[in-house]
C-alpha cells in the first residue's frame, strides 16, 4: 500500500497523459468526420463542375433544299463530325415550322459532339486526328468553346451524353413530391394530433405509437416490395409513374411526420391549452385555434426535413419502375417518369465516361436543392421557435 | 367520365353551399326567437354541410373501391346519381336537425374524432401491407423452392428460373438454386465493416462533443453532421463506387493484393461514414442525458476526466449506446443504394473484404428490376428476402426500444 510520493506523482503524470490522450483521440474522430465531408464534396464539385460546361461551335448552317432531306448537308463536310447529332436531326422539321429559314445562311453556335467536349475539357481523346486539326483551328479562331450548359439545365435524358438533361427528372421531383406531401402531410398532422390530444391511453393507442416508431425504423426497400405488391399489382396504379412513386415514398414519410407533428405539439405548454377550456373551447376548438398555430413552425419544420429525405430516397422507386428512360418531362402524375436520384442512378451505371460528370453535375444540383431545404428548415425553427 | 366527376363535385359543393345558408339562417331565426339554443348557428350550418357531403362522399369512394377492386359492374353515372340523392337526404336531415336541443357542436367535434381516429390507422395499415404483401408472396415463392433449401443453400442462382417460369424446366440447363447463405455472408460482412467504421467514430465525437468540447465548437459541429446525415445514399454509392473502390484497388495493390473492383470494402467503408452521424447524434443524447451527479461524484474522488468518462459515463450510458449501434446495424442491413452501386452483382461466400459480394438488398433490385414476369421464382425470391430482411430488423428494432426504455427508467430522463 505504501507508495511513495515520487511514485504517486508519476502514475499521476500517466494518467493525466491518458486522459489528454483520449481527449485528442474523440476530437480525431470528430475531426476525421469532417474531414470526410469535405472531402467528398470536392470531391463531387471537381468531377462535377465541367457538367455545366458544354463545347460549342460556331458554323454556318445552310438552310436549302438539300439539307430539308439530308440534314447533315446543312453545314461544311470537315465540321461534320465535330457537331453533335442531335443538332441535325430536328433541322428539318425547324424548316417546316418556320419557312422564312429557307434558301438562307446563318452563323450560328451548335452544340458539339460529346467526344469534341471530352477533348477540349482534356478527358480523352478519341477523336480522328483530321477531326482534331479541325478542331484546334476552329479554337484558334475562337469559333469553338466551352460554354455555359444551358441543355443540362432544359432537356431530360438521352443516350447522347451532350443532350442530356436534368430537367425532366426535376420535373418528375416536383411531381412526385406533389404528391407524397398531399397524401403524407394532412395524414401525418392528424395522427399526430389524435395521438398527442385526443387519443385515451389505451392499448391500441399503444400499438399505434410502438408501430409508427417501428416502422420509421423499416428499410426503405421494403416499402418499394409494399408499393409493387399492394399498389401495382393489386390497386393497378400504373408502373413508373410519379402517382404510384409518391403514395409508396408518402408511407416512408408519415412516420418522420407524426414524430416530428408529435413533439412539436407537446412543445406548446399545457397552460395554453388549460386557459382555452376555461373560456369554454371545445377539445377540437382548442386544437384549431390554439394549439396548431402556435407549433405550425414546428411542424413546417419537420415536414421540410421529411420530404428532403423523401427527396433523396432512390431504392423504393427502383422497385416500383421510376428508373426509367424519360427524354421529354411530362407534367402529369400517371405517365412514367424519373426523379433526380434515380437519374443519377442511371447516369452512374451507363458505361460512357462522358456521363461521369452528368452523375457528378446531377449531384451537384440535388444537394444543392436538398442543402437548401433544410437550411429552409433550420431558418423557420430559428426564426419562429418560441421558449416557454 | 372526367365531365360527370366534376359535375358531381360541383353539384356537391352547390348542395354543400345551400345546406350551410339554409340551416344557419334557420338557427338564427330559430335564436332570434329567444329560444336559447345549445350551439351557435354556425356550428349547425357546419353540422349540416358535414351530413350532406360526408356519407356522400363515403358511398361514392365506396363505390369506386368496390368498381375498381371486384371489378363489379355498376355503372359511373348511376352510382354518382345514388350518392346525390344521400346528399339530398342528408341536406333535408342536417336541417330537420336545428333544433334548441341538439348539440351540434359536440356532433361536430365526434366527427371529426373519428376522423383523426382513422388517419392514425393508415400507420397500421401500413405495417399489415407490408407484412401481408411479404408473406403471401413469400408463401407463394416458398411453395415453388423448399424453405430448408433457402435457408441453408449455398447457392444463389436465380437466373435460370425463367425457363421454369415458361413452362420449359426439364429442357437442359443448370437449374435455378435459391440458396440464401451467400447473400447473407455478404450483407453480414458489409454490415460489419460499417460498424468497424461508424462505431468508434460515431461515438468518439459524441463523447468529445458531450464531454470536452467547448460550446463553440459543439455548435459548429452539429450543423456539419446533419449535412452529413442529410446527403442521399444514390450520392454515397456514386462516392463509393467512382472514388472509393478504385482507391481500395489501389491501396490493394501496393500492398501486392489482388482486389476487385466491386469488392465489399468500399461499400463498407462509406456505409460506414454514412452511419457515423446516425450513431453520434443518438450516443451524443444518451451520453447527454447521464445525470450530472454521477460525473461530479466521480470527479470528487479524484479520478481524471478519460477515467471518468471510461468507467462513470460510458458504463451508464451503454443501454442507450448498445441501443444505438443496434439501430444502426439495422439501417445498415437494410441500406440499398451504396450496395447496388458498389458490390459486386456475384454471389460469393468468402471471408476476403476484396472480392466481390453481394447482398440481401442487392438481389432484391436484382430481382425486381429483370425482365422477369412476376409470378416468376426469381421475382418472388426478392419478397422472400425482404421477409428475412423485415423479421432481422423489426427484431433489432424491438430490441434497441427495449434497451432504451430500460436506460430511461434508470436515470428517469424523459426526453429520449
Amino acid at each position: 500500500m505504501s507508495q511513495s510520493f515520487e511514485e504517486i506523482s508519476a502514475q499521476l503524470k500517466k494518467r493525466h497523459r491518458r486522459s489528454a490522450r483520449m481527449k485528442w483521440m474523440t476530437m480525431g474522430a470528430l475531426i476525421l468526420s469532417a474531414a470526410f465531408l469535405v472531402v467528398f464534396i470536392s470531391d463531387m464539385v471537381v468531377r462535377g463542375w465541367p457538367a455545366f460546361q458544354q463545347a460549342q461551335i460556331q458554323v454556318e448552317v445552310s438552310y436549302d433544299e438539300q439539307s430539308q432531306k439530308l440534314p447533315l448537308a446543312a453545314v461544311d463536310e470537315d465540321v461534320r463530325p465535330l457537331i453533335s447529332r442531335g443538332f441535325f436531326r430536328p433541322l428539318p422539321r425547324k424548316m417546316e415550322n418556320n419557312p422564312a429559314l429557307m434558301g438562307t445562311t446563318q452563323t450560328q453556335w451548335v452544340i458539339a459532339d460529346s467526344r469534341v467536349d471530352q477533348y477540349l475539357k482534356g478527358n480523352e481523346d478519341r477523336l480522328r486526328p483530321a477531326d482534331k486539326e479541325t478542331l484546334q483551328a476552329l479554337v484558334e479562331e475562337g469559333r469553338a468553346e466551352l460554354k455555359f450548359n444551358t441543355t443540362f439545365f432544359t432537356t431530360g435524358d438521352s443516350k447522347m451524353p451532350e443532350l442530356a438533361g436534368i430537367a425532366s427528372a426535376a420535373i418528375g421531383t416536383v411531381m412526385t413530391m406533389l404528391v407524397t406531401m398531399a397524401v403524407c402531410f394532412p395524414i401525418g398532422v392528424m395522427t399526430a394530433v389524435y395521438l398527442e390530444e385526443f387519443a385515451p391511453d389505451n392499448k391500441l393507442t399503444q400499438l399505434i405509437e410502438i408501430n409508427i416508431n417501428n416502422l420509421a425504423a423499416v428499410p426503405s426497400i421494403l416499402f418499394g416490395l409494399l408499393g409493387l405488391a399492394i399498389y401495382i399489382s393489386f390497386f393497378g396504379v400504373p408502373r413508373s409513374s410519379p402517382l404510384v412513386g409518391g403514395l409508396t415514398l408518402a408511407l416512408m414519410t408519415l412516420p418522420v411526420i407524426i414524430i416530428s407533428t408529435r413533439a412539436a405539439l407537446r412543445s406548446v405548454p399545457d397552460s395554453i391549452r388549460h386557459a382555452a377550456f376555461g373560456v369554454g373551447c371545445s377539445r377540437w376548438q382548442v386544437v384549431r385555434d390554439h394549439v396548431l398555430p402556435v407549433s405550425l413552425p414546428g411542424i413546417l419544420t419537420g415536414s421540410i426535413i421529411g420530404l428532403a429525405q423523401a427527396m433523396g430516397e432512390t431504392a423504393p422507386l427502383i422497385i416500383v419502375g421510376m428508373v426509367a428512360f424519360i427524354p421529354d418531362a411530362s407534367i402529369s402524375i400517371t405517365n412514367a417518369s424519373t426523379v433526380m436520384p434515380a437519374q443519377i442512378f442511371t447516369w452512374a451505371s451507363e458505361p460512357n465516361s462522358a456521363f461521369a460528370e452528368k452523375t457528378a453535375g446531377g449531384i451537384l444540383v440535388l444537394l444543392a436543392v436538398l442543402i437548401f431545404l433544410n437550411a429552409l428548415a433550420v431558418w423557420l425553427r430559428n426564426k419562429f421557435e418560441r421558449r416557454w | 367520365m372526367n365531365i360527370v366527376f366534376l359535375l358531381f363535385c360541383a353539384v356537391l359543393v352547390v348542395l354543400g353551399g345551400i345546406a350551410f345558408t339554409l340551416s344557419r339562417a334557420k338557427a338564427a331565426r330559430v335564436r332570434a326567437t329567444g329560444t336559447t339554443m345549445h350551439a351557435q348557428p354556425d356550428q349547425y350550418a357546419w353540422f349540416a354541410v358535414l351530413v350532406t357531403a360526408g356519407p356522400a362522399l363515403l358511398v361514392s369512394a365506396l363505390g369506386a373501391f368496390v368498381l375498381l377492386l371486384m371489378g363489379a359492374d355498376i355503372p359511373t353515372f348511376y352510382l354518382l346519381a345514388a350518392s346525390l340523392v344521400i346528399a339530398l337526404i342528408g341536406l333535408v336531415m342536417g336541417l330537420n336537425q336545428v333544433r334548441s336541443d341538439f348539440h351540434a357542436r359536440r356532433a361536430i367535434e365526434g366527427v371529426i374524432r373519428k376522423l383523426l381516429a382513422a388517419a392514425a390507422m393508415i400507420s397500421i395499415l401500413t405495417t399489415l401491407g407490408i407484412l401481408l404483401s411479404i408473406i403471401s408472396e413469400a408463401l407463394r415463392f416458398f411453395q415453388m423452392h423448399s424453405f430448408w433449401d433457402f435457408v441453408t443453400g449455398t447457392t444463389w442462382n436465380p437466373g435460370a428460373s425463367f425457363l421454369s417460369a415458361a413452362g420449359r424446366g426439364d429442357e437442359g440447363g443448370s437449374a435455378a438454386q435459391f440458396g440464401s447463405i451467400p447473400l447473407f455472408a455478404g450483407t453480414f460482412m458489409i454490415t460489419l465493416i460499417a460498424m468497424l467504421v461508424a462505431i468508434p467514430f460515431g461515438l468518439g465525437a459524441a463523447i468529445y462533443m458531450v464531454e470536452f468540447a467547448p460550446l463553440r465548437i459543439r455548435k459548429a459541429a452539429k450543423p456539419v453532421i446533419e449535412v452529413l446525415a442529410g446527403i442521399p445514399t444514390v450520392v454515397y454509392g456514386v462516392f463509393a463506387a467512382l472514388t472509393v473502390a478504385p482507391l481500395v484497388v489501389d491501396i490493394a495493390g501496393l500492398f501486392g493484393l489482388d482486389a476487385s473492383y466491386s469488392n465489399a470494402l468500399a461499400p463498407g467503408l462509406v456505409m460506414g461514414i454514412m452511419i457515423i452521424p446516425f450513431i453520434s447524434s443518438l450516443s451524443d443524447d444518451v451520453i447527454n442525458s447521464v445525470p450530472n451527479s454521477l460525473r461530479e461524484g466521480a470527479l470528487a474522488l479524484g479520478i481524471t476526466k478519460a477515467e471518468m468518462v471510461r468507467n462513470v459515463v460510458v458504463p451508464a450510458a451503454a443501454p442507450g449506446i448498445i441501443s444505438a449501434s443496434l439501430l444502426a446495424v439495422s439501417r445498415a442491413l437494410g441500406e440499398t443504394m451504396i450496395v447496388v452501386m458498389a458490390a459486386g452483382m456475384r454471389p460469393n461466400l468468402t471471408a476476403n473484404p476484396l472480392e466481390d459480394m453481394t447482398t440481401v438488398t442487392v438481389s432484391i433490385v436484382a430481382a425486381l428490376t429483370g425482365d422477369q414476369e412476376f409470378e416468376s421464382a426469381q421475382t418472388l425470391s426478392a419478397f422472400a428476402l425482404g421477409l428475412v430482411l423485415f423479421i432481422v430488423t423489426l427484431t433489432l428494432n424491438v430490441v434497441s426500444v427495449f434497451m432504451i426504455r430500460r436506460f430511461r427508467e434508470k436515470y428517469r430522463v424523459n426526453n429520449l
